[in-house]
């Protein structure tokens, strides 16, 4: 019964499937199956039946709420649910119920959507790999011996392994496009500012943005349409019309300008990977798209710019958890004694190092050397993205130098965090991408194809990805997980 | 180079209780991440402005509008400890 | 109480003000005083996970309307920036404020000094949010536990920053003072400083007269009257005296004003206490100011308290004491000038109604109601009209400016007009000739021995006998008939 969401709500219109049907079926799929991928940290089984079953009495009346009405969904667990406990994957945050909904999750429950549970990630949404939950580690459903990516890691593998028929995540450096690259779905960074951050727990402000992963470009054109558009609450939210994704999918490439630039292809790049991609682009030239090859040489130091603002921006989010308000509280004999163990017994050993590392970075007689010189190459990168976008309408490059690795490979957090080399200066910039996938390693692990835009382009991202799907077979294979 | 005091320093000032050896490993992991970090001095940036926003949107306000609040409760509802309407923290030492 | 006169005392004060906004800074909470504790919050003012700040427009107007009043430069451009300690009563651990790039700067107060008036710099204004209430269990040094309200938590605060411009404890004070009146005037701020709407820091050095740079700074918190900022910066300017008589060095330190106690403490602070880590706030966009809409706000300012207290004083003709009290508030200088209006230009040249007014309010409406409670005065029961309506029957001799008080208690607690008062309780003075005449007459004959006195040169004899005829009036003989018809009497007799 694992379909997009676009057949399912036809087959609700038909009458030949009901929303509570498909949702027992998702429910019991993650019943039998989620033990061994452990997307899921929550699951709300009756809060999706009780759902599910006001969607079917839509559909029977004639009149759902639209082309989400009785869709399963899974959140990953930085998104603030009312009633339902937020974990952001750590012992911080365990037993912490949020007295209200994300934006995202209000737009979400007024389409109509039926939200599943609650997925895991990486501690704070801080990782790569989906290994460093405080809970337990998610499996990749092509290769449970592999990691699905990360920090989205439970959303991917809930789609990739039909435990949800859609999902959400996070991107702040790739958490989105990576997680999505691995497992061999579709998934899709937004514009900065494109989706409203209200009720996301903040990792680093200025980098994160909410985005869809689906079966499907159709779906993630569907997905991102219901939670797209200005939000009084988020100031940094962009007041301009949402166009009709669906609408723009097939408008093709023909006539296009696709931008490949020198350095996403680099040196350690898994051959596999490279070779699918430039065969990917093949694909797009051989459906009318033109390839212009372009330069942004400051990819190169987009990591380590990265690598403070993200600290830094990090630090002074997670100062909250003190175990005052909400959250994990640790005794102490005074103030200062209660935070302080509270705060290391309540953050992993990453988050940790990362507070560390930010703490350190602005401190005094550091913040220009460090910060300040990471936002003014942030502007650098910001620039020759502008340049490349006045010649070419898109770029596309890989999402990742290598497929999905295994659990426990990548023990230093240095070579953890290469994996985001190619998905890092979209968040710097702000700029839309999307990972759809596009070939298999020997290995038959999936392989993803990115595809930035222009700042609030994300109709034309979507309109070249849906011709590259439509033209390729990579979207009948799924895993083998029952 | 980040040194022991410096490690000690941002530990304290974020509210971290590390032991002496979580301090020294965290002092080597530091260290090694920063001399990574550390290619960004070839970067030349003169003149250019810092970018905290990748979005150019200004003056973005609200009218002075009374929301409703939330209830007590659900605002309470979180707290470690509490102590009736309150919530309650271990006593205070200056610093 | 003064420092020695070998060494110069240098101030600067930095004070907070609570914005008179409907909501809060950031959140739609309201900003009610006195509501049960964490009544009035929401997700964003308790800094729960995954909540967003929006910028209060209103805040920022009143920013700029204050900032337009001190002569600052209002930055076209500006910017909020998070400023992190930890402590319990702040919830995200962080507050939004503005450093780098401040609301506005470079400005100046006038304040007035030893009958001369001293422009005093202010170097800086910008917006923040307030912390929420810590109260302890105990005292602070021996509580076991603090409990933690936070209903104050993000509500709009104004900070401005005076150059080190003040020379002593009483300039200091004087400038909060002049400071208050203004914020009261733009309507910016209660200034109500019991209940923490003003709070004030002073930073102080001592240098030895002559010398030109600055001496070592210490920072004095918890100045929350214009008292305790002239007491505790006296005491904290004696003790830095006594330490370098002696050759000590000063600490730059934070200490407290105990008011209790009369001293200042010092609050230990450790080396790292200040590293703030100031970076732009991201979940907020820059502001670009309007100019048209800086323009607006400038076009709507009000007169301030110094320019009307001059104006007071020339166009009205009262003395500069009574100017200073009527401008206490805006809502009561718009209060003496209705009621002056109300009354009418005074007959022929005499001039004399606008001080008869000022005397009353003075006297006797300021006795019922607190002059800077902007409320109270507007919604007094008895209006500018009715003022002036008492006035006129104590002018043409209705009533007695005895009787008149009591009317006057009398229009507090009903809120009706005097004439309906002194009409309903017969409270007309007696000007009736021929009915005084038989009054005094009786009064004289009881009194033989004022009238000796009287003839044997005691004058103040008379008084008694006109205290007498009051007496038997109830108050109510109009003074002046009774003196002439006496003085005629006594002349015959
Ligand atoms: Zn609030």
């Amino acid at each position: 019964m694992h379909r997009p969401i676009h057949e399912l709500t036809d087959a609700y219109r038909r009458g030949d499937l009901t929303p509570t049907a498909v949702a027992e079926s998702y429910l019991a799929r993650i019943a039998a199956l989620d033990e061994r991928v452990g997307a899921y940290l929550t699951v709300v089984r009756e809060h999706a039946l009780a759902a599910a079953q006001e969607s079917e009495r839509r559909w029977r009346a004639g009149a759902p709420l639209g082309p989400l009405d009785g869709a399963p969904l899974a959140l990953k667990d930085v998104l603030c649910t009312r009633g339902v406990r937020t974990t952001c994957g750590s012992k911080m945050l365990e037993a912490f119920v949020p007295p209200y909904d994300a934006t995202v999750v209000e737009r979400l429950r007024a389409a109509g959507a039926v939200v599943l549970g609650k997925t895991n990630l990486d501690e704070f949404a801080m990782g790569s790999s989906t290994e460093h939950s405080a809970f337990h580690p998610t499996r990749n459903p092509w290769d449970l011996s592999r990691v699905p990516g990360g920090s989205s890691g439970g959303s991917a593998a809930a789609v990739a392994g039909g435990l949800a028929a859609g999902a959400f995540g996070s991107d702040t450096g790739g958490s989105i496009r990576q997680p999505a690259a691995f497992c061999g779905v579709v998934g899709m960074k937004p514009t900065y500012g494109r989706v409203s951050r209200y009720g996301l727990v903040a990792l680093a402000s200025s980098l994160d943005q909410i985005g869809p992963f689906a079966q499907d470009v159709e779906d993630t054109a569907l997905l991102l349409g219901a939670i797209a558009g200005h939000d009084r609450r988020d100031s940094t939210s962009i007041a301009a019309p949402v166009p009709d994704y669906m609408a723009e999918l097939p408008r093709g490439v023909d006539g296009l300008t696709l931008g490949l630039p020198d350095e996403y292809f680099i040196d350690g790049m898994d051959p596999e990977v490279e070779r699918a991609v430039r065969q990917a682009i093949d694909v797009l030239r051989g459906l009318g798209a033109r390839i212009e090859r372009v330069s942004l040489p400051t990819t190169r130091h987009s990591l380590a710019a990265y690598y403070i603002i993200l600290p830094a921006e990090a630090s002074s989010n997670l100062a909250r958890y003190d175990g005052v308000k909400y959250g994990l509280r640790v005794p102490g004999r005074d103030l200062v004694e209660m935070e302080s163990r509270t705060r290391a017994a309540g953050f992993g050993a990453e988050v940790r190092r990362r507070i560390m590392l930010g703490t350190y970075a602005l401190s005094a007689g550091y913040y220009d050397a460090y910060y300040g010189k990471a936002q003014s190459v942030r502007t650098l990168v910001r620039r020759e993205f502008g340049a490349a976008f006045a010649r070419v309408d898109l770029i596309v490059a890989p999402t990742t130098p290598n497929v999905a690795f295994k659990h426990g490979e990548k023990e230093d957090p240095l070579s953890m965090y290469l994996n985001d080399v190619f998905t890092i200066p979209g968040n710097l910039s702000g700029i839309p991408g999307v990972s759809v996938p596009c070939g298999f390693s020997g290995a038959g692990l999936p392989i993803g194809l990115q595809i930035l835009g222009r700042p609030l382009d994300e109709a034309r991202v979507l309109r070249a990805a849906y011709a590259y799907e439509k033209a390729t077979p990579w979207r009948a294979r799924r895993p083998e997980l029952a | 180079m980040i040194d022991r005091k410096d490690v000690e320093h941002a530990a304290r000032l974020t509210r971290l209780a590390l032991t002496e050896a979580e301090l020294e490993r965290m002092r080597e992991q530091l260290n090694s991440i920063l001399a990574h970090l550390d290619t960004l001095r070839l970067v030349d940036t003169t003149g250019v402005e810092p970018t905290s926003h990748a979005v150019d949107v200004v003056n973005v306000m609200r009218e002075d509008e009374v929301e409703p609040c939330f209830p007590q409760d659900a605002m309470l509802g979180n707290a470690p400890d509490r102590s009736g309407e309150f919530f309650r923290v271990p006593r205070i030492i200056e610093e | 109480m003064t420092t020695p006169d070998r060494y110069e005392v240098v101030i600067g004060l930095e004070v907070h003000a609570q914005l008179r906004t409907k909501s809060k800074m950031f959140c739609g909470c309201t900003t009610t005083f006195g509501a049960p504790p964490n009544s009035q919050t929401c997700p964003v003012c308790q800094g729960m996970p995954g909540v967003l700040p929006v910028v209060n427009r209103r805040a920022v107007e009143f920013g700029i309307r204050t900032a337009l009043a001190f002569s600052c430069r209002v930055n076209p451009a500006c910017r909020f920036a998070r400023k992190h300690y930890y402590y319990p009563d702040m919830p995200k651990n962080y507050q939004i404020s503005q450093y780098e790039e401040p609301l506005a700067e470079d400005g100046f107060l006038e304040i007035e000094v030893d009958g001369g008036s001293r422009k005093i710099g202010i170097q800086r204004l910008h917006l923040e949010e307030d912390v929420g209430k810590l109260l302890h269990e105990g005292t602070l040094e021996t509580a076991q536990a603090s409990l933690v309200d936070f209903n104050r938590s993000g509500v709009a605060l104004m900070e401005t920053v005076s150059r080190p411009e003040l020379c002593s404890p009483e300039e200091a004070a004087a400038y909060l003072r002049a400071f208050r009146a203004v914020l009261i005037f733009l309507e910016v701020c209660d200034g109500n400083m019991e209940e923490g709407s003003l709070r004030c820091d002073a930073n102080i050095s001592l240098r030895p007269r002559g010398q030109t740079e600055l001496g070592t700074k210490v920072e004095i918190k918890n100045l929350n009257s214009f008292r305790n900022v002239q007491r505790a910066l006296e005491f904290e300017a004696r003790r830095q005296a006594q330490a370098l008589d002696v050759g000590e060095r000063i600490v730059q330190e934070t200490r407290l004003w105990e008011a209790d106690r009369g001293y200042t403490r010092s609050m230990r602070s450790k080396e790292f206490a200040h590293d703030y880590r100031y970076f732009p706030e991201p979940d907020l966009v820059p502001l670009r100011l309007d100019r048209a809409w800086v323009d607006e706000i400038r076009a709507a300012l009000p007169e301030l308290p110094r320019a009307r207290r001059q104006r007071f004083v020339t166009q009205y003709g009262v003395p500069a004491y009574d100017a200073e009290v009527l401008t206490q508030s805006r809502a009561l200088a718009d209060y003496y000038e209705a009621s002056v209006q109300a009354w009418g230009p005074s007959p022929g040249n005499r001039g004399d109604r606008p001080k008869t007014v000022s005397n009353w309010i003075m006297s006797e409406l300021l006795a019922a109601l607190p002059g800077d409670d902007e409320l109270a005065i507007q919604r007094s029961p008895i209006t500018p009209a009715r003022l002036a309506g008492l006035l006129r029957l104590i002018e043409d001799g209705t009533i007695s400016g005895k009787i008149a008080k009591d009317v006057f208690q009398k229009m507090l607690a009903s809120g009706d007009d005097a004439a309906a008062i002194v009409g309903r309780e017969g409270l007309t003075q007696v000007a009736d000739e021929a009915a005084l005449s038989q009054i005094i007459v009786s009064v004289m004959a009881a009194n033989p021995k004022a009238i000796d006195d009287f003839k044997r040169g005691k004058k103040e004899a008379k008084g008694a006998l006109v205290g007498q005829v009051m007496k038997a009036t109830g108050g109510k003989a109009n003074p002046a008939l009774v003196n002439r018809l006496l003085e005629d009497k006594l002349s015959k007799t």
